[in-house]
């Protein structure tokens, strides 16, 4: 255990190093830059823009003023998406933080068998969305599923035609997916707080669980607040999983807004109101953003304080 | 989260890929001929633009279907022969999986890069071509080749008819929905198939008494649940009341034998007439008719085109003549013909208007020659379809698969009325408002009032 934090004095040193080759960052830049704005703000401003006017996806684009954003706006479908996206967002994150810390934590140390289980929790991040919804879709069935499969009636409960146990199965998915990745991001975290703060807790008498709340918790503070983000801003866009997995479904019991602006523009051919969603959906996405940023305090606060 | 970057990448490579498509193309049009172009055409990614390409009036017509079994390679033989007959003026056809074809011949005819022959459903959706202007009216050219009009059953020009016009010619196969049976089961509960509605209910409880679910429904698929509406509607009140609706009159779902049928549907839910976790089971992955031959369903309300799977993925079931079939049974009371059908009265080619007439014309030769020769009825009933060709009667008998193919083309022709699919009949965006609410009456998550009112404000949308 020799790990140590990267001295904040490394900070100071990067502007330096750019001022020197300017030009040249510059250019570095020019690729994501490009990236972002095809396939990021350009799109975006063509979403803006096609929810002032009402167009079916084949005939002419008409620019109709607000007509999409109240038709939008008034449509009862919009609240109900909202709702259930932050639902998803707020148990999602409930689930997967505490789980995903605990793990972090525990793979953090460098045991050779705790370093293969890392690999094993990795596994379920390596497989696509789609891949991972049909799969759990095909053992979830009642009629041909794991239940009736091996003879436990009680697996055998209507996973994803109750909207209740769907909510569940969808939040359990999406867990088991992702808690890997964040999992990952803690343990770098926890590898990085200095051993000496430890050393120091140990020698005034502090256990294994004082130390995890009192040093672990407040130095991976920020990890937290990225990990989070990361998670909030996320399950905004899920789509894929829930499509494949319930499609919305039963009813419109897990219809997100990604589900809700797929099906008024791609089913419903109401390219209009969809491109309003797109526009909610992202800056929903902002604020939230935002909001966690602002959450996690001033930025130039230091980790390092009393070292 | 991680897919932005992936979905990004993926971009440059396609478009990488598109422009060598079409350089060896037009290479290779120089070269070998139109014969080899058309066929690398055919396999690229990139179909070729209907509109004014470079080769001008004596370019090929463009043909985008369906890929997949067992309707595509009948579809190439199509192609093949004509281009065989006509070697000048040659057919390139191109290929799509169906969810992609829906989504990729939207954008296409929006961008004017559709193909000379549109291949689609009728209905709703070639509505919304015609209010686009992209397709052409052909009731001139049906009125001046009446022979070839005659060939086709004239049921099936119903979905191709806008405003009292046509404009699409029904090609392929018709696919009426029906009620099959497990008559394995039936033997096994000791109990006969149904002759009435009432006959079902009576059955409900004897098949749950067994652990059997007494109907299979692929519900999150949500189109099996509508035909459930299509028939109790039609069997309780006639045609009418859908008619109304499709001709966009004012609250026409207001009827009150709408408010009968939805209540019966949702009386059947709650009667445990479908199997545990129906609003689960995609009819996609065919779990829905896996149901029905693994004999954990009794019945099951589906398409004709269910018959090929069952026949491919049931084992011996449909072979040892397990299954059973008939037209969906009337309603004591009920003012509708019990012959009436539903379904898909087949499938629809148009003609883009944006076309050089060149392609048009070839288009027409293709339609009143290769369409509706009998290489195309053989075809058809080989891969188990009824084909939307009337002279198919001798064909139908000497298949293997006669009695149910028997079935299917008497319960289509002598259909007073064979009703489209309400989702294809209607336009997309009702027709989606459609599919949403009929899975939340399935869920009981809304009362037939509800849903009465929420497809009202739908009419005419």
């Amino acid at each position: 255990m020799t790990t140590l934090a990267p001295p904040a004095v490394r900070v100071d040193q990067v502007p330096t190093a750019s001022r020197e080759r300017g030009g040249s960052v510059l250019w570095m830049t020019m690729p994501a830059l490009l990236m972002f704005l095809a396939f990021g703000l350009i799109p975006l401003l063509g979403a803006l823009g096609l929810s002032f006017t009402t167009w079916d996806g084949i005939g002419d684009i008409r620019p109709t003023g607000l007509t999409s954003w109240k038709a939008a706006l008034s449509d009862p479908g919009l609240p109900h998406a909202l709702g259930i996206t932050f639902q998803i967002m707020f148990l999602s994150w409930l689930v997967q933080t505490p789980l995903s810390i605990l793990i972090g934590v525990f793979i953090a140390a460098r045991h050779r068998y705790r370093g293969l289980l890392a690999v094993l929790y990795f596994i379920p991040l390596l497989l696509s969305s789609a891949a991972i919804s049909i799969t759990y879709k095909a053992m979830l069935d009642p009629n041909f599923g794991i239940g009736s499969g091996l003879g436990i009636s009680a697996l055998n409960q209507d996973w994803l035609g109750d909207p209740t146990l769907a909510m569940g199965v969808l939040i359990f998915v999406v867990s088991w997916q992702f808690i890997p990745f964040h999992s990952l991001i803690y343990q770098g975290a926890v590898r990085q707080i200095p051993i000496a703060l430890y050393e120091a807790a140990q020698i005034d008498g502090a256990g294994r669980l004082r130390q995890f709340f009192l040093i672990t918790l407040p130095q991976i503070k920020y990890t937290i607040i990225t990990s989070s983000t990361l998670m909030v801003v996320g399950s905004l866009t899920f789509f894929d999983l829930i499509y494949v997995l319930t499609a919305g479904g039963p009813g419109d019991a897990t219809r997100a807004l990604a589900l809700e602006m797929y099906q008024k523009g791609f089913m419903a051919n109401l390219m209009g109101p969809a491109s309003c969603i797109a526009v909610i959906l992202v800056l929903v996405g902002v604020a939230l953003a935002q909001l966690l940023r602002r959450l996690g305090g001033r930025g130039d606060e230091s980790q390092m304080e009393g070292m | 989260m991680n897919q932005q970057p992936a979905s990004t990448r993926s971009f440059p490579e396609a478009g990488v890929e598109t422009e060598t498509i079409m350089n060896r193309r037009d290479f290779l049009r120089l070269n070998v001929g139109v014969g080899a172009a058309a066929t690398l055409a055919a396999c690229g990614s990139s179909g070729p633009s209907g509109g004014s390409d470079s080769s001008g009036a004596e370019g090929a017509a463009t043909y985008w279907a369906l890929s997949g079994m067992p309707s595509e390679p009948i579809r190439r033989a199509a192609v093949d022969r004509f281009n065989k007959a006509n070697p000048d003026t040659p057919i390139t056809g191109s290929y799509f999986q169906n969810d992609a074809y829906k989504q990729k011949i939207k954008t296409a005819i929006g961008a004017g890069e559709g193909p000379s022959m549109i291949f689609n459903w009728g209905g709703g959706g070639l509505k919304s071509y015609v209010e686009a202007g992209q397709v052409d009216d052909l009731t001139g050219w049906f009125g001046e080749n009446a022979a070839v009009k005659d060939k086709i059953i004239p049921a099936s020009f119903g979905a191709a008819t806008v405003d009292g016009k046509i404009y699409a010619m029904p090609v392929e196969s018709v696919t009426p929905i029906v009620l099959f049976y497990n008559k394995k089961v039936f033997e096994q509960v000791g109990v006969q198939p149904p002759q009435t509605y009432g006959d079902i209910l009576d059955l409900v409880p004897k098949f749950n008494a067994q652990g059997i679910a007494p109907f299979s429904m692929g519900g999150q698929s949500r189109w099996p649940n509508m035909m459930w509406l299509e028939f109790l509607l039609d069997r309780t009140a006639g045609s009418d009341v859908f008619n109304r609706v499709f001709a966009g009159e004012k609250n026409a779902w207001s009827d009150p034998a709408v408010l009968t049928m939805l209540t019966m549907v949702q009386d059947l839910v709650k009667a445990d007439g479908f199997q545990k976790g129906f609003s689960s089971t995609t009819a996609d992955s065919n779990a829905d008719q896996a149901l029905l031959y693994t004999g954990k369903a009794a019945m099951m309300v589906h398409g004709t085109w269910s018959y090929g799977i069952q026949k491919a993925n049931g084992g011996d079931f449909v072979s040892s003549g397990g299954l059973g079939f008939m037209n969906f049974p009337p309603i004591d009371g009920g003012k509708g013909d019990p012959g009436n059908a539903v379904g898909n009265p087949g499938q629809y080619l148009s003609i883009s208007s944006k076309a050089p007439q060149a392609q048009k014309d070839i288009a027409k030769k293709y339609f009143s020659t290769t369409l509706v020769d009998d290489e195309e009825v053989k075809g058809w009933v080989g891969a188990g379809y009824v084909p939307t060709l009337k002279d198919s009667a001798a064909q139908l008998a000497s298949s293997p698969n006669a009695d149910f193919l028997n079935f299917v083309h008497e319960t289509a022709v002598n259909a007073k009325t064979f009703q489209q699919s309400w989702d294809q009949a209607l336009s997309p965006t009702a027709a989606e408002t459609l599919l949403d609410n009929i899975a939340k009456l399935f869920q009981l998550q809304i009362s037939p009032q509800q849903w009465v009112d929420s497809m009202n404000g739908v009419i005419g949308k």
